[in-house]
């Protein structure tokens, strides 16, 4: 049946949903909520009093500005690596004819697909018979087999909607092939990209699995939570750091989804 | 006179598929050049070997006497009109038609005046701070059509150009096209699956089947003197008649074409008249077209012959004897099979 818009929805669909939304929202209200609790060593509700000291306490942790600036490093690195190789590798997919694309397109795709424990696993014996320590840049590895993906669809995606007779016009008008990159390709493909990338930071950010693999000694942000939740004092130093990464992962997601989504309309029009 | 493009025997394959079939070809400069033919006979991509996007798999082109082959398509002195325009949605009008210049790295200001400039030879002036996506069909045609112009190509090359756009406009533009052509002096080639915007704008036409062409005349040439009944019957729809027939109607024995509105009628059991040739038919089907109605006849012996008549000739029915009569000249014999 079409929807017009004018019709009330039912009762029991509008309980139903707004149910649900509590069942998402209220246990990350109340994570926020206890990142300003006076009581340290348990969350006992309502809290008994609110305060900001906690939020000092999170500045003053050399631990904590070690974890934030490893994640960081590994995420900005990781995607750097999925946004040279995704583009490439959507570039060819969707250009070239070749034996076994589909095949390879789908392999690029599996990581995503691939339960986390599994990449972990096979990364770490990887890693093992192969004899390299585990680093900074093991991690990035770990992180960039799913970060490609991201980008590798958002920059497919892009690639198909793009009339391929343009960069033949940019040719037949003059422009080498590193001018046509720059003034056709990219900025055709740029939203794509930029999406893509803020994607594959937000998910290498706050990724726990893969990482606890291939980390070895390290601590990236999530590792030193999922650490400080054992420990029985100054629980709420978890919760403002909890906050910080909502807000690093949150943002992104939602400037990608408003990029893309102007993309496709820019898209649609050039028709 | 001044060969602008040149093949010579030139092949392109895509595996086993002859695209195009030693091809040779002169095409002289100023001209107004059409490659003819159906989907898939190897007209674009002929255009695409002059345009560089395309490498020819044997034989040799030039372009005003510069060998071609191995030149990419951004070092040759030619420009396309590309069959979806293929306009730069990111860029305003103006920046669309500077492009080839702004690569070439030409300042700014002189750039825009020029775009300007060109924007005013399609009929576009002021047009230049919109974006693609906010022009018709037929701006954009032309806004392709300026910026191809703007780097003063020596050949200027038209991928199906008119194809989108509708009859009203396709018929103005045609116009448009060949006195912009006369003007500039530029050599077009044109290629086209529309035999009368083949017919009616180029002055010299190639007609391409299957990889090969089949013949090259002026559009008089292709229409009244086909060589072959692919042709006859590609361009205008000919009646394409059999060595038996022609020699029964009293020509020689030879494949002949005859055009449909050549072709006078006499209903009913009226007497043929003397020294033309004529024939004895049955209606099998009547197309009204307005100013005229086509008939599909077929004779006694079952050779199809389409006729062209004037509707002041009344209503037509199916099954009507008629008796249909043409002059000798009308006749054209084919010099060859095929």
């Amino acid at each position: 049946m079409r929807s017009d818009g004018t019709r009330p929805a039912p009762m029991f669909l509008k309980l139903a949903a707004f149910g649900g939304l509590l069942f998402l929202h209220v246990p990350l209200l109340l994570i926020f909520l206890y990142a300003f609790t006076t009581e340290e060593k348990s969350y006992q509700f309502p809290p008994p009093g609110l305060t900001l000291k906690w939020f000092s306490v999170v500045w003053g942790r050399q631990d904590i500005w070690d974890a934030m600036w490893l994640s960081v490093k590994v995420a900005s690195i990781a995607t750097l690596i999925a946004l040279v190789l995704g583009t490439c590798a959507a570039a060819a997919v969707s250009r070239a004819r070749f034996f076994g694309r589909d095949y390879l397109s789908l392999l690029f795709i599996l990581p995503i697909a691939l339960p986390g424990i599994i990449t972990g696993i096979s990364l770490r014996s990887a890693f093992s018979m192969m004899d390299i320590p585990f680093s900074t840049w093991t991690i990035v590895l770990g992180h960039a087999t799913f970060c490609i993906v991201v980008v590798y669809n958002n920059a497919l995606a892009r690639f198909r909607r793009t009339s391929g007779s343009m960069i033949e016009a940019s040719m037949d008008l003059g422009a080498d092939g590193f001018q046509t990159f720059r003034h056709v390709v990219l900025p055709q493909i740029g939203s794509a990209l930029l999406a893509g990338g803020m994607l594959a930071f937000a998910l290498s950010f706050d990724e726990v699995i893969v990482t606890t693999f291939t980390a070895g000694q390290q601590s990236t942000l999530p590792i030193w939570m999922l650490n400080e939740l054992i420990r029985p004092r100054q629980r709420p130093v978890t919760n403002v750091v909890a906050i910080f990464v909502v807000a690093v992962t949150f943002i992104p997601i939602l400037a990608a989804y408003y990029l893309t989504r102007e993309g496709e309309h820019t898209g649609g029009a050039g028709k | 006179m001044t060969t602008a493009v040149s093949f010579q025997n030139v092949s392109r394959h895509f595996g086993s598929v002859r695209a195009v079939d030693e091809v040779s070809l002169d095409i002289a400069e100023g001209e107004f050049f059409a490659m003819l033919g159906p989907s898939g006979s190897g007209k674009t991509t002929c255009l695409r070997l002059i345009a560089g996007f395309e490498q020819p798999t044997s034989g040799h082109i030039e372009i005003f006497g510069a060998t071609a082959e191995g030149v990419p398509p951004y070092r040759r002195n030619v420009n396309t009109v590309f069959q979806d325009y293929a306009l730069f949605p990111h860029m305003t009008v103006l920046d669309n038609v500077g492009y080839g210049l702004m690569v070439k790295g030409v300042a700014k200001a002189q750039r825009d005046a020029k775009a300007e400039d060109a924007l005013a030879l399609v009929a576009l002036p002021g047009f230049g701070q919109r974006r693609p996506s906010q022009l018709s069909g037929g701006q954009r045609q032309r806004v392709a059509l300026a910026r191809a112009l703007v780097n003063e190509p020596k050949v200027l090359l038209l991928d199906e150009p008119l194809g989108a756009l509708d009859l009203k406009l396709r018929e103005q533009m045609q116009v448009e096209l060949k006195a912009l052509q006369r003007n500039l002096g530029i050599t077009f080639v044109f290629v086209t699956h529309d035999q009368g915007e083949a017919l009616s704008m180029a002055d010299r036409v190639a007609i391409f089947n299957q990889g090969l062409i089949v013949q090259v005349g002026t559009p008089e040439d292709i229409y009244e003197r086909p060589q072959t009944r692919f042709v006859a019957d590609f361009v205008g729809s000919s009646n394409v008649l059999p060595p038996a027939f022609t020699k029964a109607a009293g020509g020689p024995e030879r494949w002949a074409s005859l055009r449909p509105e050549k072709i006078m009628l006499l209903r009913g059991s009226m007497s043929s008249p003397h020294k033309e040739m004529n024939a004895r038919v049955t209606v099998k089907a009547v197309h009204y077209q307005g100013a005229s109605t086509r008939l599909n006849t077929v004779t006694a012996d079952g050779t199809a012959i389409n006729v062209t008549a004037p509707s002041s000739l009344g209503k037509f029915a199916e099954g009507e004897e008629l008796t249909l009569h043409w002059p000798a000249s009308a006749l054209h014999i084919m010099e060859s099979e095929g």
